[in-house]
């Protein structure tokens, strides 16, 4: 693979290229549930960062490491407690927080290896979502929520007020939210308004140990 | 490796190794002359012998060097016809052209490894004290010992980093022990189908063939180098019984069955009815050729005595703290002699001193044999990690005049 000659874009992962887009050159990066190392790779060859990943699924840690990435197989439940404190700058878990049982002790651990966590998940307050479930009586299935209930992995349905919300409860600063509509436009916010919940179809957000500027304007009967 | 005295001559209670004379091909060079070796026993050893063989160009900033670690019973050549049976070299689908071990790109080294039978100091060779074979008189060899003469070779070729140290089995845990102990001479690690401790099965396994070689009567304590007939059916049954642990049980069930060898029925005997015994023979039979029985019993007793956590105060973690390293481990599904877990317990203890690691578990029904075979998503997981770890280290696009 001619790796110079390819654009600096990674090829139609919108939500990826945002996530790339918050992390300082040369940093040192985990990515958790890095898939087949997209992510990883376009930061290592674009950011020169120092990138780690892990990965679930075997196929995906072998086309992983077949690009030359460090890539291991693992849980991102059950093995960040081998790593160690501030190991990162940035630890990555991207659309998996939706299937993860103790969210509240993963995202204590991602704050724990890495000074800054980068979460990305599908929001359940996205209008169509929201519309299914008004219009239809069953359970929202989405491009971003593509599983019947009974056989999906997603065991958290959440919107992005609820992680504000969350985060805000666990004393977690928020540094920066990009909301992704369905036309994969990315939209930097300041906060969590009405609107925002209604239109983002996924978000990502950039979160720090302490709290910070960003918040939830609280819209009313959204709390 | 302690200093000895300035005059030359190594000390009075240095054990001595005299050269065997081979026509073997490949390289020898005698060590630790005026600085003998210390061993983990305590004792020390110099002059000793260490054959080698190369594949490739060493480059000019001879930076693009790759040490292979041979196995239990693996030798120095890895990458041609095997000078006593004439078979391939045991990697030799991994080492050349267009394989993951690319000739135009990197220079190969492989060590037989000390107590080893293909030209290194072993057991078969002659103590000039006495002018008779050591046999048994040979010091206990440690996976740290192997490694530590392989350095006085790397050394000696003036290489101050290999770019990589890998092998399967045997070899993984020198890997692992090269990673362990100097570090600053690896760039990156694969150890293969490996383990940072030899596990009790396996301290077993190894046991039973030990015990195999011993019963033979022509073992004789060790001294049968001089009889007629040496403890061949011995070293054969313990080469039959580590082989099992080789394979897997489907493997031998899908190349074997219970398919019968050039019968049409059971004999109502103990001749080799069945094809797997008729395979374990030839087995067992071919490798006395080349191997000598007391040789088998150090090497495996090295393996044994493994136990990288056991050196640092029992955290494996405390042997790769702040390590510059780039590890790649991978193992094989159905390896039951060093199981994924083993694996995955390095990954552990690396991601601990947060090291760069990757780690791959092949799908194979081959068993531990399997990083010997043809596994193509194997080779494409070796192959991609090299070169990704080449471009880091400025090897990529440079192939090496010839």
């Amino acid at each position: 693979m001619n790796r110079v000659q390819s654009p600096p874009q990674i090829q139609n992962r919108i939500d990826l290229q945002r996530v790339a887009d918050m992390i300082e050159p040369g940093s040192r990066v985990l990515d958790i549930g890095c898939g087949d190392g997209a992510l990883l790779d376009y930061l290592v060859h674009f950011k020169q960062v120092d990138g780690r990943g892990i990965e679930l699924s075997q196929e995906g840690v072998n086309r992983s490491v077949s690009l030359g990435l460090a890539v291991v197989q693992g849980d991102a439940e059950t093995d960040l407690h081998n790593y160690p404190s501030d190991a990162f700058d940035y630890v990555i878990l991207s659309q998996t927080l939706q299937s993860i049982y103790d969210v509240r002790g993963t995202l204590d651990e991602l704050l724990r290896i890495g000074r800054h966590a980068i979460v990305s998940f599908p929001n359940l307050g996205y209008w169509r979502v929201r519309f299914d479930l008004l219009m239809h009586g069953r359970s929202p299935m989405s491009e971003k929520l593509p599983f019947i209930w009974c056989d999906s992995p997603n065991i958290r349905f959440f919107t992005l007020t609820d992680f504000v919300n969350l985060a805000e409860d666990m004393g977690l600063g928020i540094d920066r939210i990009v909301s992704i509509d369905h036309a994969g436009r990315a939209t930097p916010r300041n906060g969590v308004g009405l609107w925002t919940n209604w239109l983002a179809e996924e978000a990502i957000y950039l979160l720090s140990r302490g709290t910070s500027s960003a918040s939830a304007e609280a819209p009313p009967g959204e709390r | 490796m302690s200093v000895v005295s300035n005059t030359g001559a190594p000390t009075s209670d240095s054990i001595a190794v005299e050269p065997a004379v081979t026509d073997l091909p490949g390289h020898t060079i005698v060590l630790g002359e005026t600085e003998p070796l210390e061993l983990a026993s305590g004792q020390r050893l110099g002059p000793f012998t260490v054959a080698y063989q190369t594949y490739g160009t060493l480059n000019a900033d001879k930076s693009n060097a790759i040490l292979l670690c041979h196995a239990l019973t693996g030798d120095q050549y890895a990458a041609e016809a095997h000078p006593i049976t004439g078979k391939p070299g045991w990697w030799d689908t991994i080492i050349g052209a267009g394989r993951p071990i690319d000739l135009d790109r990197y220079f190969v080294i492989c060590i037989n490894v000390l107590g080893g039978c293909m030209g290194t100091a072993g057991p078969k060779d002659i103590n000039p004290k006495t002018g008779q074979r050591f046999g048994l008189d040979f010091p206990i060899i440690t996976i740290t010992d192997m490694v530590a003469a392989q350095k006085m070779v790397i050394d000696h070729l003036g290489i101050d980093k290999l770019f990589c140290v890998t092998g399967g089995s045997m070899g993984a845990m020198q890997v692992l022990e090269w990673a362990a102990r100097y570090p600053e001479r690896v760039f990156c690690a694969i150890p293969i189908a490996g383990a940072a401790r030899h596990s009790a099965q396996n301290i077993a396994f190894h046991e039973v063939g030990r015990q195999a070689i011993m019963a033979d009567p022509n073992w004789n304590g060790g001294n049968y180098y001089e009889q007629a007939e040496s403890p061949h059916r011995g070293l054969a049954v313990a080469r039959m019984a580590a082989h099992i642990t080789y394979l897997s049980d489907s493997a031998l069930h899908r190349k074997f069955g219970r398919e019968l060898q050039d019968r049409t029925d059971v004999s109502y005997g103990f001749d080799a009815d069945f094809q797997i015994e008729s395979y374990l023979r030839h087995q067992g039979s071919t490798f006395v050729e080349r191997f000598d029985a007391n040789s088998y019993l150090f090497i495996t007793r090295a393996m044994d005595y493994f136990d990288q956590a056991a050196e640092h105060d029992g955290v494996l973690a405390n042997a790769f703290g702040d390590t510059p390293v780039r590890f790649c481990l991978i193992s094989f599904t159905s390896d039951w002699l060093f199981p994924t877990a083993e694996s995955r317990q390095i990954v552990h203890a690396l991601n601990a001193v947060a090291a760069s690691v990757s780690f791959v578990e092949i799908e194979t029904d081959a068993g531990h044999d399997a990083f010997l075979l043809d596994e193509p998503e194997f080779f494409r997981i070796l192959s991609g990690f090299l070169t990704g770890a080449a471009e880091l280290r400025g090897l990529n696009g440079d192939k090496v005049a010839p």
